[in-house]
């Protein structure tokens, strides 16, 4: 299993699935921040863009088009809401800065990759004292589900692909101990079609030894990681219970701001209720990301759901499965 | 649900969307007239014993000025190139602008300029035009529309219905320099690279071409919004047949591909503003290429693709450069908002 949406794009963009022997399968898991964020989160961020006093949402380009229970953050600038496609969390500062008579929102979410920025961008905001710039937070930790996903022991994975960006992150030490208590092999690799097959081929390598380690084929991702990117991120963040779809609550798998950082909560700066939300019926975006169910397996995919007409968000994120398999094939299932 | 009560960005983006509207909303409430041969950009029209070419655009590219182009050079080329690969001359064009208040009149100044240089480049004559000016809030600083007429050449047999089975599609270029160098002006995306636009008449390409090799020639279009993923989407459905490319073959200009990496966006749907698309019969190919090559802006000419049996359910499939397999879809339609 891979656990990273640029793993996914990749595999699919260059057709290794194709060439691979039957007995070999490459699953998805929960890479792909979008499409493991709660609906609820995506409700919340229509609330604010449908303010009377408008708030910038500046958002990454993935969660534009997700839909929410009553439409997407695409659907509501249509309609007038300020939307923003931001590159970078310091764009959406640069935001704020531009426009001190607005309140500017960034939605924070991502996995340990965009993380530190989202906490570069606070402390630039905390350094320029800036009263109309606050986050909405739904980081994600990779490690604790790859874990949940384990525990569930019903799972058909036999060894982890891990994230190449994450682990320059975090270090590959990180998947250690999973890699030992559950005797998975966990072996970090980068992105162009040479370096996945190298990181399957270890993995490959592993179970016929017998063995359960984790490494890394990825020249950028060390064991100790980035530890100026770490350390920014315990300045700002405090892990915390995480609701992942089609997973359920993580325990210490998502990141929530530290006590002196909660001024820049969106939520609480705007009192955001608590959202409950629903997946659409019938949507088996929760299963596509723990694994247990191919794209094409799912009753929607190519007819009711489509990168045009998206049900769930596996199917609208650049770096969903299913968004992959419509855009790349395999369209059914057998090989490319 | 999607909102299909209002237009979205992604209508205009030259992808599914904005085939949708056209064959949906537009064309129905226009009484449907007949489009010819499956040209989307242009039209012809006879006249007496010529052929005209009579094609119309609009322009909203933003930033208005961006490495190797603006605006009204683009309106021009545009329009020329809309032409071209109807296998026409350009012979005349008009240049209508729709200019916000408060637009920095040397600037407008510069744009015209460009325009104008462009037009006597090409060889082809702004006859006729017309100025409007919005209030400041209605729109970007300037909307430019278009309208070219060209003459259609005798040796031009073009269309969906004379490509055929293994015919060779050639790409006259790397793809995405426009889309690029537009995108690293935008406010918010800050990064800073050589690539300049390949905003360049097609004109001596598509004539060279239909010189020397007339009927051999059976399909032409230039990768604008939507890119080569765009045309051989349109190649496949116009023609009901499969489509193979090889990835591997395609002219790559490595600024635009780490650009687009990094951006994460798909260079196959990357808008290009000077390349050529030409499909040709199998034993014109290679001379096809070595044709289009001795044109500095062809130098990287290249046999990208072959077209395939009829089918069902015609697909574009791409040949990785590890040999793996997969699809082309046609591109939805938002990748770059403002891209031309």
């Amino acid at each position: 299993m891979e656990v990273c949406g640029t793993h996914t794009m990749a595999i699919a963009r260059s057709g290794i699935r194709s060439l691979l022997p039957e007995s070999l399968e490459l699953i998805s898991g929960p890479g792909c921040p979008v499409c493991v964020t709660e609906a609820s989160y995506l409700d919340g961020a229509l609330l604010l863009a449908g303010r009377a006093d408008s708030p910038i949402i500046a958002t990454y380009g993935d969660m534009v088009r997700v839909p929410g229970s009553s439409g997407s953050l695409a659907e509501a600038r249509a309609r007038g809401a300020r939307v923003e496609v931001v590159y970078s969390s310091q764009k959406a500062v640069e935001l704020a800065e531009a426009n001190p008579d607005r309140q500017v929102v960034f939605l924070a979410v991502g996995f340990e990759t965009t993380a530190p920025g989202t906490a570069l961008a606070l402390r630039r905001a905390r350094d320029e004292k800036l009263a109309n710039f606050s986050v909405l937070v739904a980081h994600k930790l990779i490690p604790p589900a790859m874990r949940a996903l384990l525990e569930a022991g019903d799972d058909r994975i036999d060894g982890f692909l891990c994230p190449g960006h994450v682990s320059v992150i975090i270090g590959y030490e990180a998947y250690a101990e999973l890699a030992r208590n559950y005797r998975r092999p966990c072996v970090v690799a980068g992105f162009d079609p040479l370096q996945i097959l190298s990181g399957v081929e270890a993995i490959l390598e592993q179970l016929a030894e017998g063995k359960a380690e984790a490494a890394s084929v990825y020249p950028s991702a060390g064991r100790r990681g980035n530890p100026e990117a770490l350390k920014l991120l315990e300045e700002v963040f405090v892990p915390c219970e995480s609701a992942w779809r089609g997973i359920g609550t993580i325990p210490g798998s998502g990141l929530a701001l530290g006590e002196l950082w909660r001024e820049f909560d969106a939520e609480k700066r705007f009192g955001l209720p608590k959202i409950e939300s629903h997946d659409p019926p019938l949507c088996r975006c929760g299963e596509v990301i723990r694994g247990r169910c191919q794209p094409w397996e799912c009753g929607l995919f190519g007819k009711r759901c489509t990168p045009r007409d998206p049900v769930g968000p596996c199917m609208v994120s650049s770096e969903g499965a299913c968004a992959a398999a419509y855009k790349y094939g395999p369209l059914r299932p057998g090989r490319g | 649900m999607t909102d299909k009560e209002h237009i979205q960005l992604a209508h205009g983006g030259g992808g599914e969307l904005t085939a949708e509207l056209v064959e949906g909303v537009i064309l129905p409430a226009l009484g449907g007239p007949q489009r010819p041969g499956g040209l989307t950009d242009g039209a012809i029209v006879p006249v007496g014993g010529v052929k005209f070419a009579f094609t119309t655009d609009g322009y909203v590219v933003r930033p208005l000025e961006f490495p190797g182009g603006d605006i009204g050079k683009l309106a021009v080329i545009g329009t020329v190139n809309d032409l071209a690969v109807m296998g026409a001359r350009p012979l005349v064009m008009s240049l209508s602008l729709v200019i916000r208040e408060g637009l920095e009149i040397a600037l407008l100044g510069r744009l015209l300029k460009s325009a104008g240089r462009a037009a006597r480049e090409a060889g082809v004559s702004i006859v006729t035009g017309d100025t409007k000016v919005v209030e400041r809030d209605a729109s970007d600083g300037l909307v430019v529309t278009t309208a070219g007429i060209g003459v259609v050449s005798d040796k031009a047999a073009l269309g969906f219905h004379r490509v055929t089975a293994g015919d060779r599609i050639i790409l006259s270029g790397p793809l995405g320099e426009h889309a690029l160098a537009v995108m690293s002006q935008r406010r918010g995306l800050g990064f800073s690279s050589d690539l300049v636009s390949d905003c360049a008449s097609l004109a001596p390409l598509t004539a060279s071409l239909l010189e020397s090799f007339g009927e051999d020639v059976h399909f032409m279009r230039d990768p604008t919004r939507g890119g080569l993923a765009a045309v051989l989407a349109d190649l496949a459905e116009g023609t009901g047949r499969n489509v193979e490319v090889l990835e591997a073959a395609i002219p790559v200009n490595r600024a635009a591909r780490a650009a687009a990496e990094m951006l994460g966006l798909d260079l196959l749907a990357a808008a290009n503003e000077g390349k050529l698309i030409a499909v040709v019969a199998a034993s014109a190919a290679e001379r096809a290429v070595e044709t289009l090559a001795r044109h500095d802006m062809a130098a990287h000419a290249s046999v990208i693709g072959t077209v395939g049996e009829s089918s069902d359910n015609p697909l574009v499939e791409l040949l990785t450069p590890i040999g793996g397999r997969r699809i082309v879809q046609r591109p939805y339609g938002e990748e770059l908002p403002r891209i031309c």
